[in-house]
């Protein structure tokens, strides 16, 4: 038993290494479903892809708005910086802050997650729609799954923080949360990057 | 050491059912996996007896090319996914904490929860024989547009792949953050056990590769159930696509099931050896080698779709001729002047070796760029893969069962059983497999159900079922043998081999606590180290 975890007492956390381990296979995630995206944009004849007389006639149009995706990222960002502030608090043993910028990221992740929603109904065209549908469903569908399942994160650590659970020592499980809330983020932005912007 | 009377607690005793399913000790847990994956071991051995009596003869008409479609499918998704990438996980559970010194795992309860994704996986994936349509029946591989053309089977087939790939990622961060963070004082990363090395890098790869593989399995999906058109040029999309994505997780998968095995066989060769691994370093960064340049040699398995830049990718494929070639030098050089004995484990480990260096000279041949077009998708592809993860793989299983057989269950298997299983073994492997280069090479294509007589293939492919019956036969002295094994009492003792590492620094089996007290590490032979003093230093 002596030998026990006799490494772990510098540096990080095993748990924070585990974390991280498990962030990077996320990244991999991610990174099949943008390669796919990058090689089905490089195949393309023209990007959006060409649509067949039947689906015109169903009214279907390959185009984004813009606007609301571009709020949507603002939002989002600015709930990151919200989300470290959160961190940084507790790092000075303030729970409060604390409280406030997790209640603040969790609000607007929320409101993110909405949006999102409200944009999807907007659109006219469905995942069946050429590549640029599936794509396009595929990478923002699995991102707000993402933004769901960081925002259920951020919701636990809140509660446990109302709790008390957290001080200036001990907040593992909200750098965790900070650092994923960060992840979802730079996904989102090269997400809204590359099918928003890059025309 | 390590005899000492361990006090337990009188009054409750979970009952052994609840015991083992509760269970979070990676011994048990390691037990676990070793049970299932024989378990599946055997189910696929059985799917490949179908398949080789559907072969046997010209005209065949046993099993009829439907069920055929599903029987090798599901003998190679079992052979892979169910046994071969979890037994190595069954062997590090076990076997990473004690030769780390550690106590546990880092994350006892996520290595539970990786475990037992497992089984419902498992059934899953089975249980497509029973629904309409059947199991699934497009390969492995699951080309588009063939995976997109066949029933729900298909679809429990790509659920169960992606929670098994969960399985094995979270159950890689646990293995690296564990290799980290757990190890005993003066453990150093270069005085780590080769077998935790191969364990490593494996982890590495498995974490890096295997959400790739959920990524494509997560597309395979969308087009067949919500219209999604990635596979589909029809809407723009690409069936090339889903080759670059699956290639890119099972190519570096194919050194997630062979590298555990050759930490099993860097283990054993020395033991049996009387001498230290030869060249300790050159495999380690052999090893960390052979895991880079997987990640860059997925598209040799696809040279003949025209659209892989074949200079590229065929260097790269050579290149990892390299680092493997350092690794049997490795193996020689241990052997080289060594006082050698040949218990059954050794016997698996050298089998290992010359079937192994079979398969990476028939894989080699076939990277170069010609020689590919021509064999591509021929028998010459199943000898290659066979001479690798049989010749290779199965014997460090086996290899390995013997030799910490005494550890995990306190009894030794008998010798002269192990011995008849492993001449029985490799006579059946080499009749079974070394045929299938001949058939390749006269143009029998892999995954047909019936070939016509003219085609003169009858021959080698009555001789090639011949074999893989007799590796069934090999496996009963072994049933046998374990039998004998388990109605003896417990009577190894720590060390009955004379090992090296820390594992047999405690009793077997260990307590769940594993060790009383470790010996001090000072070279990547501790138990050599303690045996001889200090003067070998």
């Amino acid at each position: 038993m002596a030998a026990h975890g006799a490494a772990e007492r510098q540096g990080m956390t095993n748990s924070m290494l585990g974390f991280i381990l498990f962030l990077a296979s996320e990244v991999m995630f991610f990174g099949g479903l943008f390669a796919a995206y990058f090689i089905a944009r490089a195949d393309a004849p023209a990007w959006p892809p060409p649509l067949t007389p039947e689906q015109i006639a169903e009214g279907v149009k390959l185009e984004l708005e813009v606007v609301l995706p571009a709020i949507s990222t603002g939002i989002l960002v600015v709930s990151s910086i919200t989300m470290q502030y959160a961190v940084w608090q507790i790092q000075k043993g303030n729970q409060g802050g604390m409280l406030w910028g997790l209640f603040i990221s969790l609000a607007l992740g929320i409101v993110f997650l909405a949006a999102q929603l409200y944009d999807y109904t907007q659109l006219h065209f469905l995942a069946d729609d050429t590549i640029y549908g599936t794509t396009f469903y595929t990478l923002t569908g699995f991102h707000g799954a993402h933004v769901a399942g960081g925002a259920l994160f951020i919701a636990v650590v809140t509660v446990r923080g109302l709790g008390g659970q957290f001080t200036a020592e001990n907040h593992e499980a909200v750098e965790a949360a900070s650092m994923y809330w960060h992840f979802v983020d730079v996904v989102w932005i090269a997400l809204f990057t590359v099918l928003y912007i890059i025309k | 050491m390590a005899t000492v009377a361990v006090p337990q607690l009188s009054g409750y005793h979970r009952p052994a059912v609840l015991d083992w399913i509760t269970t979070v000790d990676h011994k048990k847990l390691g037990i676990l996996y070793l049970y299932f994956t024989l378990f599946f071991f055997a189910v696929g051995g059985i799917l490949a007896l179908l398949v080789r009596t559907q072969l046997a003869v010209a005209d065949n008409s046993f099993v009829g090319n439907d069920a055929y479609n599903q029987i090798f499918t599901m003998h190679a998704s079992a052979m892979l996914f169910l046994f071969i990438i979890p037994v190595w996980a069954g062997f590090g559970n076990y076997l990473v904490p004690l030769q780390i010194g550690a106590a546990d795992m880092a994350f006892p309860r996520i290595n539970a929860l990786s475990f037992w994704m497992l089984p419902p996986a498992g059934i899953l994936m089975f249980a497509g024989f029973i629904v309409d349509g059947g199991a699934a029946d497009g390969g492995w591989t699951a080309y588009s547009p063939l995976a997109q053309q066949t029933g729900v089977g298909m679809d429990m087939w790509i659920i169960a792949v992606i929670v098994l790939g969960m399985s094995s990622t979270i159950g890689a961060a646990n293995f690296l953050v564990t290799m980290f963070r757990m190890r005993a004082p003066g453990m150093t990363m270069f005085r780590m056990p080769i077998f935790c090395w191969t364990m490593l890098v494996t982890a590495l790869l498995q974490l890096l590769a295997t959400p790739v593989l959920a990524a494509a399995l997560v597309m395979l999906f969308i087009d067949r159930n919500y219209g999604g058109q990635f596979f589909d040029p029809n809407g723009g999309g690409n069936v090339v696509l889903w080759q670059n994505v699956f290639w890119f997780y099972s190519h570096p998968a194919v050194y997630i099931m062979i590298l555990p095995g050759m930490g099993i066989v860097s283990e054993i060769l020395p033991v049996f050896s009387r001498k230290p691994l030869f060249g300790y370093k050159a495999f380690v960064f052999a090893t960390i080698g052979i895991g880079g340049l997987g990640f860059s040699v997925w598209a040799h398995h696809m040279f003949t779709t025209g659209s892989v830049l074949l200079p590229f990718f065929g260097f790269m494929t050579f290149m990892i001729g390299v680092p493997t070639g350092v690794k049997i030098f490795n193996w020689l050089g241990t052997l080289w002047g060594g006082s050698i004995s040949f218990p059954t484990p050794m016997l698996f480990a050298i089998g290992f070796v010359s079937m192994f260096l079979i398969g990476g000279i028939n894989g080699t041949y076939s990277a170069a760029v010609p020689v590919d077009f021509a064999l591509h998708d021929t028998y010459f592809v199943v000898a290659h893969i066979h001479y690798v993860l049989f010749g290779g793989s199965v014997f460090a299983v086996f290899g390995g069962l013997y030799y910490w057989f005494p550890k995990i269950w306190g009894r030794k298997l008998n010798e002269r059983l192990g011995k008849l299983h492993f001449a029985l073994m490799f006579v059946g492997f080499n009749v079974a497999f070394f045929p299938m280069h001949m058939l390749g090479l006269d143009g029998m294509p892999r995954r047909i159900a019936v070939y016509a007589d003219s085609a003169g293939w009858e021959a080698l492919n009555m001789l090639s079922t011949g074999g893989a019956f007799l590796i069934a036969v090999s496996m009963i002295p072994f049933l046998i043998a374990v039998v004998m094994a388990f109605m003896r009492p417990k009577d190894q003792p720590d060390d009955p081999w004379e090992a090296n590492t820390l594992e047999w620094a405690t009793t077997s089996p260990p307590p769940h606590y594993n060790f009383d007290s470790l010996p001090p590490v000072r070279s990547e032979r501790p138990l050599f180290d303690a045996r001889h003093g200090d003067e070998a230093h």
